[in-house]
C-alpha cells in the first residue's frame, strides 16, 4: 500500500533532490487526433525531478490534450509516456499512482466536506487508515486550509477551492504533477499562495508540468517552457533561451509576452 | 487493494444521496405518502363483507304493480345504493358523475313485460342512462336489474291480478291459432290451464308480487378470496406500496445516471479516470451504491407499510428478500444505462422521466395490469416492473412461496445482465 511521502524534512529534501537530477517525466512522439483534426502531432520533451516545465500555447495549441494523455485520460494515437524511464499503459497501470493531476476545473464534490473529498481521492490510490489521514493533514497544511476542514467546500471561496483542488491532487504525494490552468479565476492572494505551494513541491523533488495563459507566471515559476501550437511543439527551452531568441524593445530583454507572439502569431485563435 | 477505491466510490455516492435533503424526501416520504392514498383508495372492502355499492337512480312511470316490485328489489339490494329521483334529475345527476347509472321505467312496462313474458307483444324498453367512464359499472347494473325485473314479473305471471287477465286473454287465442302446430299448441294449452287451475285456487288479487315469489336464480354463490389463506383478507396497501416504491427507486437510480453526467461536466471525472482505477470498477460501484440505496427505499417503504398498514410477507421472506435485492440492481443498471445513453444530463432528465412513467404505467404500479387490453398485457412481460411489481405481489398478499419468485427474479436478472451489458459498451469512458 502507498504512504504518504509528502513531509520529510527540508535537509534530506534537498539531499535527495540535489543526489538525483534524473528526468522523471519523458513524452515521446505522442500524437492524437480526433476525427480529422490533429490535435497533438509528434510531440515529445521530458521533464526532470524538482523542475517546472511552463506548457504554452493558444487556444487550441494541443496543452490540454497533451496533459490529458500524460494523466491517462486520452489514450494516445501514438507515442509514450514513460515515467522514470518506465512505460504507462492502461487504466490500472500503477505507475500511474506517480503522477497527480490538478485539473483546471474545480473537480470537487461541494455537498462534502473537504475532508470527506480528500479521504475520497485518497481511496481512489488505495490510501486507507493512519497514512491516508497523514496525507488530507499534509496536504492541506501545505495549501492553508487545515482548519476548514470539516467544512463543506460549497462554503469555500474560490481560491480556497483552488487550493483545495491542489491539495487533491497532492495527496498521494505523487513525483509528477501535472496542473492545467491552477489559477484561473483566483485573487492575488491565493495565486501567490499556490506559487509558494508549488515552489515548495519543487525543492521537495517533485517534477511539475504546468499549462497557463498567464506570462507572468511562467516567468517566474518555471525551469523550462515548452511552446505549442497547432498540436506541436514550436519551441523548447528556458525563460532565457526564448528571451535571447527575440530583440526586445531598446535593445533590452523580450518579454515572454513578445516571445510568445512572436512565435504563434497575433490573429485570434477560437 | 482494489477494495479500497471501489469502497470508497459507494461510500462517496451515499454520502452525496444522503447530504441532498431534497432527494432524501423524494425517495423515502414521497412514495410513502402515494402508495398510502393509492393504498387506501384500491384496498377494497377488507374484512367487512359489505360490497361497495353502485350509486344507481330509478325513475318510475309506470307505478304499476310489477314497476314497484322492480323498486322494491333493487333498494333491498345490496349491491345498489338506490335514489328515485325524477328523470331530469336522474340525468343530471348521471351526466354530473354522482350516479353511474339511472334505470328509466316507462309507462305501460309492468303490463307489456307481462304480455311479452308469455311470448305474446312486443317486448318493452326499459331506459338506460349512463356515465360513459363507468362501463363496468352498467354492465352490472344491467345483470343485477335483469334478476329483479325477472323477478317481479314472474311472480305478477304466476299469481298477480295481470297474471291472471293475460292467461285468461292468451288462451283463447292459442287455441284458435291456425298457424301453430297442434302437438304445440295442446302443449302450450295445457301449460296454461294449469296455470289457471293454480290462480284458482290462489285468493283473488295474490296481493303485491313483491311479497309472492316469482322466478328467482336457482342458485347462491359462495364467494372465496384467494388471498394467502382463507382468513386473511386482501392488504391493497401491499400492490400499491409495491408499486410506488419501485416507480421512486427508478427515479432515484434514474438522477444517479444523470448525476454520473453531471459530474463528467464538472470535470471530476478527469480526476477519477487519472487515478489507477478501471472502467469496470467505477461502473460497478455505481451499481453496487445504487442497488444498496434502491434497496434501502425498497425495505423502508415495505416496513412503512408493515408498521403503518398491517402489510404482512405472507409468501417466503427469502423470496421476498431476493426479489427485492434483484429489483434494488435492476434499478441501478437502470442507472447505469442512463448514464450511457444519456448525452447530457438535462435531455437524460427528460427523457429519463418518460421512460419511467412509462415503464411504471405499463408495468401495473399505478393500476393492476389486468384492466389492460389483452395485447397490452402480453406487451407488459418486457417491462422489468411488470415483474418486480407481480413478485412482490406474489411473496406478499397472494402469499406464493419461494417458487413464486423464482421467475421474477431470473426475468429481473436477464434485465440487469442486458443493461449491464448495453451500459458497459456505450459508456463513454475516455475524455474528449
Amino acid at each position: 500500500m502507498p504512504t504518504a511521502r509528502l513531509k520529510g524534512s527540508p535537509s534530506e529534501e534537498r539531499e535527495a533532490f540535489s543526489r538525483a537530477k534524473e528526468i522523471m517525466l519523458t513524452i515521446q512522439h505522442l500524437r492524437k487526433s480526433f476525427g480529422a483534426l490533429v490535435a497533438v502531432d509528434d510531440v515529445s520533451f521530458s521533464v526532470e525531478r524538482g523542475q517546472l516545465v511552463g506548457l504554452l500555447g493558444p487556444n487550441g495549441a494541443g496543452k490540454t490534450t497533451t496533459v490529458s494523455m500524460i494523466a491517462g485520460l486520452v489514450k494516445p494515437d501514438k507515442g509514450d509516456v514513460l515515467v522514470e524511464g518506465a512505460r504507462l499503459s492502461g487504466d490500472t497501470d500503477p505507475k500511474k499512482r506517480r503522477i497527480g493531476l490538478v485539473p483546471q476545473d474545480l473537480a470537487l464534490y461541494d455537498e462534502l466536506s473537504a475532508r470527506a473529498n480528500l479521504r475520497f481521492f485518497g481511496a481512489l490510490y488505495s490510501l486507507s487508515g493512519a497514512a491516508l489521514e497523514t496525507a488530507i493533514k499534509s496536504a492541506m497544511d501545505l495549501v492553508g486550509l487545515t482548519d476548514r476542514l470539516n467544512d463543506r467546500v460549497s462554503t469555500y471561496s474560490g481560491g480556497m477551492k483552488r487550493r483545495l483542488n491542489l491539495a487533491a491532487g497532492l495527496l498521494h504525494d505523487p513525483d509528477v504533477l501535472l496542473l492545467d490552468e491552477p489559477t484561473v479565476g483566483v485573487d492575488p492572494q491565493s495565486r501567490n499562495a499556490i506559487f509558494d505551494n508549488l515552489e515548495t513541491l519543487k525543492t521537495r523533488g517533485k517534477a511539475l508540468i504546468y499549462t497557463t495563459h498567464y506570462m507572468e507566471e511562467v516567468e517566474r515559476l518555471a525551469d523550462r517552457i515548452v511552446v505549442m501550437d497547432h498540436g506541436k511543439v514550436i519551441a523548447e527551452d528556458t525563460l532565457d533561451g526564448l528571451q535571447s531568441r527575440v530583440a526586445g524593445v531598446g535593445g533590452g530583454k523580450a518579454t515572454l509576452e513578445s516571445v510568445f507572439l512572436t512565435l504563434t502569431g497575433r490573429s485570434l485563435r477560437d | 487493494m482494489a477494495l479500497i477505491p471501489l469502497m470508497a466510490m459507494v461510500r462517496k455516492d451515499l454520502q452525496l444521496f444522503f447530504s441532498d435533503r431534497r432527494s432524501v424526501i423524494v425517495s423515502f416520504v414521497v412514495p410513502i405518502a402515494i402508495a398510502s392514498f393509492f393504498g387506501s383508495i384500491f384496498s377494497g372492502p377488507g374484512n367487512s363483507s359489505e360490497p361497495a355499492r353502485i350509486a344507481v337512480a330509478i325513475v318510475d312511470h309506470d307505478s304499476s304493480l310489477i314497476s314497484k316490485a322492480i323498486l322494491k328489489g333493487a333498494e333491498a339490494d345490496r349491491n345498489l345504493a338506490l335514489t328515485m329521483p325524477d328523470e331530469e334529475e336522474a340525468r343530471n345527476l348521471v351526466k354530473n358523475g354522482k350516479t353511474a347509472v339511472a334505470v328509466v321505467i316507462p309507462k305501460g312496462f309492468g303490463e307489456a313485460a307481462g304480455s311479452a313474458f308469455f311470448g305474446d307483444g312486443e317486448k318493452p324498453a326499459l331506459g338506460f342512462l349512463y356515465d360513459p367512464s363507468r362501463n363496468v359499472e352498467l354492465a352490472m347494473v344491467r345483470g343485477i336489474l335483469t334478476q329483479h325485473v325477472m323477478e317481479a314479473v314472474s311472480a305478477e305471471m304466476f299469481g298477480g291480478q295481470q297474471g291472471r287477465q293475460q292467461v285468461e286473454k292468451a288462451l283463447p287465442l292459442i287455441q284458435g291459432s291456425s298457424s301453430m302446430p297442434a302437438d304445440q299448441k295442446r302443449a302450450l294449452v295445457e301449460m296454461l290451464g294449469s296455470v289457471q287451475r293454480f290462480y284458482n285456487q290462489q285468493p283473488s288479487g295474490g296481493g303485491a308480487p313483491a311479497e309472492r315469489r316469482g322466478i328467482t336464480m336457482p342458485y347462491t354463490v359462495k364467494e372465496e378470496a384467494m388471498t394467502a389463506g382463507s382468513n386473511i383478507a386482501y392488504n391493497g396497501y401491499a400492490h400499491s406500496f409495491a408499486g410506488m416504491a419501485i416507480q421512486f427507486l427508478l427515479f432515484a437510480m434514474a438522477n444517479i445516471g444523470v448525476e454520473m453526467l453531471l459530474e463528467r461536466q464538472r470535470g471530476l471525472w478527469s480526476r477519477l479516470r487519472s487515478a489507477p482505477i478501471s472502467k469496470t470498477m467505477l461502473l460497478l460501484s455505481k451499481a453496487a451504491s445504487g442497488a444498496l440505496i434502491s434497496l434501502l427505499i425498497l425495505l423502508v417503504s415495505f416496513g412503512f407499510a408493515m408498521v403503518v398498514f398491517k402489510v404482512r410477507i405472507q409468501g417466503s421472506v427469502l423470496g421476498f428478500l431476493g426479489i427485492s435485492v434483484a429489483c434494488a440492481v435492476m434499478a441501478s443498471t437502470f442507472g447505469l444505462l442512463v448514464a450511457a445513453l444519456g448525452n447530457s444530463p438535462a435531455t437524460a432528465r427528460g427523457v429519463t422521466t418518460l421512460a419511467v412513467l412509462m415503464m411504471v404505467m405499463l408495468g401495473g404500479a399505478w393500476v393492476p395490469t389486468f384492466v389492460f387490453p389483452a395485447w397490452l398485457q402480453q406487451f407488459t412481460l418486457v417491462v422489468p416492473v411488470r415483474w418486480a411489481v407481480d413478485g412482490l405481489d406474489a411473496m406478499t398478499w397472494r402469499g406464493i412461496g419461494i417458487s413464486g419468485a423464482g421467475m421474477p427474479i431470473l426475468v429481473l436478472v436477464a434485465f440487469e445482465a442486458a443493461f449491464w451489458v448495453i451500459a458497459a459498451s456505450r459508456f463513454r469512458w475516455e475524455e474528449g
